[in-house]
C-alpha cells in the first residue's frame, strides 16, 4: 500500500547570489504518510524554509524528484503548479499574511476565488465553516487588526482549510505567539490531524515539535535525524493545566 | 476567478486608497473634461458658422468680375465691368443646373425720410433675387416683371433702414423715401435676417428693380454681380463648370485667357470655413489630448507604487492558488477602472464646461456621442496600455520572494 503524500528523492537547492552558491539543500531524502503529523527542526539557516517552500510547489527544486499526491511537481508549469497549490495545498504563514482592511471571513474565502468551479453561495458556506472549525465564527466581520496575534493565525489556519487540502504547511506557525497561544494553535492543529489532516510545520522550539507524530531534523541542508516522537504532548490537556497566571512564567 | 469578483477585489482595493485613486484619476479627469469641452466647443461654433452660411442663401453660385491686380495694381475699369445683363439671359437659358438666377446691381448713398437720414447700399435685383438669398417679405410685396420693365422707383426696406428711418418694428409700406435725391415708393418690408457668418449685417439694404439702379442710380451698362442657386447642393459643382463654360463663351473669351469674372458656390465656402475650424477643433483637441497622455502616465505611476505596496498580497495570493494571469487581470482591472472612471467624470465635467464656455460665448456647445464614445474608448485603452506594465511586473513576482517582500 502506498499511501505517501510526499515521497523525496535526493532533493537539492541551489541558491546562485552573484558569485556565491549557496547549497540550501544538498540532497534530502523523506516520505511524508497520509495523517502524519511532522514537525521540521533545525538550526537557523538549515534549510528548514526551503525545503517546506519546496514542499509547498512555492519552489522548484535545483536537483531531485518531488511526489506530491502521487504527482511529479517538477514536470508542472506555473499556471499548473498555481491551480495545484489552490486544489491541494495549504499555508501557514508565520506573520499570517492576512490581507489588511478585509474581513476575516473574505480572508478565509480568498482561495476559492481562485478556483473557478466554486460558486459564490458555496464559497462563503466552506469558509464560515472553516471560521467555525477555528473558533471564530463570532468573529468573521472583524478586521485583521481588530484581532489578536492568535485569532489572526486562526483566522490564517482556517483560510489554509477552506479548500478542503491534502497537506497544511506551516512555517513557523507559532514563531510570533507567545506559549500559551502557541499551545492553542497546537491544540487546533492537533483537532485537524486527529480528524485526518497531513500537516508538516517548521518549529525550532522542541516543546512545540513535541506536538507533531514525527520530528525531522535539518542540519547543513541535510535531514541529520527522524525520529517517532514517543512522549507526544496533548496540546489541550496541558492547556486545562495550565495556569492563566503561569504564562508570564512560561515565556 | 470571474469578471464580477476581478471588478468587485479591484474596487475594494482602489476604495481602501480613495484619495490616491482619485488623484490619479484626475489626470483624466482634466484631459477628458478639456478634449470633450473643446470638441464640443469647436463643434457649437462650426454649426452655428454653418446655420449662418447656409441662412446666406438657397445653394448659391455667385459670379463677380475677376478684379484683375498685378502687383497690386488694378487693371482699370474695364475688368469690373466684364458682366453684363446678357450673361444673366445666356444662364437663365441654358444652365441646366441653376434653378433660378439674379443680376445684382448695387449703388451706395444716402437715403432720406423727413428728418432721418441713413447710408445704405441698394441693390438692384430680379425677382428670382429672394429666393435665391432667402429672403421674405413681412409686410408689402415685391417688384413685379412690369416694374422692372418700366424702371419703376419703387423699393423694399431691410429692417437695419426701416430701423434707422422710421424707428423699431414700424411699418412703413406706401410712404415715399429719397433715394440719392430721386423720390421712391416703399412697397415692402424685408424680414429681419440677422448677422451673417462673416460678421456683416444682413438687414442694411434696400431692393430695387435692377433697371432702376443701374439707370437711374449708379448709371452703368454692366452689372456688378450675378445671384444664382443650384438645383441641389450636389450639383454645386457642375453649375459652377456649366456657368464657366457658358460665361467664357458669352464673353468670347480665348482658350489660353484666363476668365474675367469668378465664381463661387455657397457649398465651397462652407467647405473651406468648416474645415478651417475643423483644423482649430482637432488642434485643440489635440492639445488636451496631451493631458490625457499624462494622466495615463499618473496611472502607471500609481499603478507602480501599488504593486510595489502590494508585493506581500501578491505573493499571498500566488501562494494560494493565483496564477501570474490573476494577479495581472486583477491589477489591469485597477488600472482600467481608475480609467473608466475617470473618464466618465470628466465627461460629465467636460459637458458642463462646455455649456458654461457655450453660454459665456453665446454660441451654444455641442457635445456629439461620438466624441463620448471615443473619450470611453480612449480612456480603455489609456488604462489597459499604462496599466500593462506594472501588472506585468506583479504577475511575473516569484511567490516566494514577493511573501519576503519588506
Ligand atoms: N532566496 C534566497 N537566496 C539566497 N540564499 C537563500 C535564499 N533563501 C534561503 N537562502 C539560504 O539558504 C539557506 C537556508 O535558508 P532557510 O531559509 O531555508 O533556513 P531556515 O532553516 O528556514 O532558517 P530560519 O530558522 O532562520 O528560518 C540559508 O543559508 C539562506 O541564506
Ligand atoms: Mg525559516
Amino acid at each position: 500500500m502506498n499511501n505517501n503524500i510526499i515521497e523525496i528523492k535526493s532533493l537539492r537547492k541551489d541558491y546562485h547570489v552573484g558569485e556565491v552558491t549557496v547549497h540550501a539543500l544538498r540532497g534530502v531524502d523523506l516520505k511524508i504518510h497520509e495523517g502524519e503529523f511532522v514537525a521540521i527542526m533545525g538550526a537557523s539557516g538549515s534549510g528548514k524554509s526551503t525545503m517546506l517552500n519546496i514542499l509547498g510547489c512555492l519552489d522548484k527544486p535545483t536537483f531531485g524528484d518531488y511526489l506530491l499526491d502521487g504527482i511529479n511537481v517538477n514536470t508542472m508549469n506555473n499556471d499548473a503548479l498555481a491551480r495545484f497549490r489552490n486544489k491541494k495545498l495549504g499555508f501557514v504563514f508565520q506573520s499570517y499574511n492576512l490581507l489588511a482592511r478585509t474581513t476575516a471571513l473574505e480572508n478565509v474565502e480568498l482561495p476559492l476565488f481562485y478556483n473557478p468551479q466554486v460558486r459564490s453561495r458555496e464559497r462563503k458556506e466552506s469558509a464560515l465553516r472553516a471560521l467555525e472549525a477555528v473558533g471564530l465564527s463570532d468573529r468573521m466581520h472583524h478586521m485583521p487588526n481588530q484581532l489578536s496575534g492568535g485569532q489572526q493565525q486562526r483566522v490564517a489556519i482556517a483560510r489554509s482549510l477552506v479548500n478542503d487540502p491534502v497537506l497544511i504547511l506551516a512555517d513557523e506557525p507559532t514563531g510570533n505567539l507567545d506559549t500559551r497561544t502557541s499551545f492553542e494553535i497546537m491544540e487546533l492543529f492537533q483537532d485537524l490531524n486527529d480528524k485526518g489532516r497531513t500537516i508538516v510545520y517548521v518549529t525550532h522550539e522542541t516543546d512545540i515539535a513535541k506536538f507533531a507524530t514525527r520530528n525531522v531534523t535539518f542540519r547543513d541542508g541535510k535531514i541529520q535525524r527522524e525520529s517517532i516522537v514517543n512522549e507526544r504532548l496533548n496540546a489541550r490537556e496541558i492547556l486545562e493545566t495550565l495556569p492563566v497566571e503561569a504564562i508570564e512564567e512560561f515565556d | 476567478m470571474n469578471y464580477t469578483n476581478l471588478f468587485r477585489i479591484a474596487l475594494r482595493a482602489l476604495i481602501r486608497n480613495k484619495l490616491r485613486a482619485f488623484l490619479t484619476m484626475l489626470g483624466i479627469i482634466i484631459g477628458v473634461a478639456s478634449v470633450i469641452a473643446m470638441l464640443a466647443i469647436g463643434e457649437g461654433s462650426k454649426q452655428k458658422i454653418r446655420g449662418q452660411i447656409s441662412s446666406m442663401g438657397t445653394n448659391m453660385v455667385m459670379v463677380m468680375p475677376n478684379m484683375q491686380r498685378r502687383g497690386g495694381v488694378s487693371l482699370g475699369a474695364s475688368s469690373s465691368m466684364a458682366l453684363k445683363y446678357t450673361d444673366v439671359l445666356a444662364l437663365r437659358n441654358e444652365a441646366t443646373a441653376l434653378s433660378a438666377v439674379s443680376p445684382e446691381v448695387t449703388a451706395t448713398g444716402q437715403v432720406i425720410y423727413s428728418n432721418q437720414n441713413t447710408q445704405t447700399t441698394i441693390y438692384g435685383v430680379s425677382e428670382e433675387y429672394m429666393g435665391i438669398k432667402k429672403l421674405e417679405i413681412l409686410s408689402g410685396r415685391f417688384f413685379n416683371a412690369n416694374e422692372i420693365k418700366d424702371m419703376s422707383k419703387v423699393c423694399i426696406l431691410g429692417q437695419t433702414v426701416v430701423t434707422n428711418l422710421f424707428g423699431a418694428g414700424a411699418d412703413p409700406v406706401g410712404l415715399s423715401i429719397r433715394i440719392k435725391n430721386l423720390p421712391f415708393q416703399i412697397i415692402g418690408v424685408l424680414k429681419d435676417k440677422g448677422e451673417s457668418g462673416m460678421g456683416q449685417d444682413q438687414d442694411d439694404l434696400i431692393l430695387a428693380p435692377y433697371t432702376t439702379v443701374q439707370r437711374r442710380l449708379a448709371a452703368i451698362d454692366y452689372i456688378n454681380g450675378i445671384y444664382a442657386s443650384a438645383i441641389s447642393e450636389e450639383k454645386s459643382p457642375t453649375a459652377i463648370a456649366e456657368v464657366e463654360e457658358i460665361l467664357r463663351r458669352t464673353h468670347k473669351l480665348k482658350e489660353s485667357a484666363e476668365n474675367d469674372f469668378r465664381v463661387m458656390s455657397q457649398s465651397e465656402l462652407l467647405k473651406t470655413i468648416t474645415s478651417i475650424t475643423d483644423i482649430m477643433t482637432y488642434l485643440l483637441g489635440a492639445i488636451a489630448g496631451i493631458s490625457l497622455l499624462v494622466g495615463g502616465i499618473g496611472i502607471m505611476n500609481i499603478m507602480f507604487v501599488s504593486v510595489t505596496e502590494r508585493t506581500r498580497e501578491i505573493g499571498l495570493r500566488m501562494s494560494i492558488g493565483g496564477r501570474g494571469k490573476d494577479i495581472m487581470k486583477q491589477f489591469l482591472a485597477e488600472s482600467i477602472i481608475l480609467s473608466i472612471l475617470g473618464g466618465v467624470i470628466g465627461v460629465v465635467l467636460g459637458y458642463l464646461l462646455a455649456r458654461l464656455a457655450g453660454s459665456l460665448m453665446s454660441s451654444h456647445a455641442i457635445v456629439k456621442t461620438q466624441s463620448v464614445v471615443l473619450a470611453f474608448i480612449v480612456c480603455f485603452i489609456i488604462g489597459v496600455f499604462f496599466g500593462w506594465y506594472p501588472a506585468r511586473k506583479a504577475a511575473n513576482l516569484n511567490p516566494i520572494d514577493a511573501l519576503r517582500y519588506e
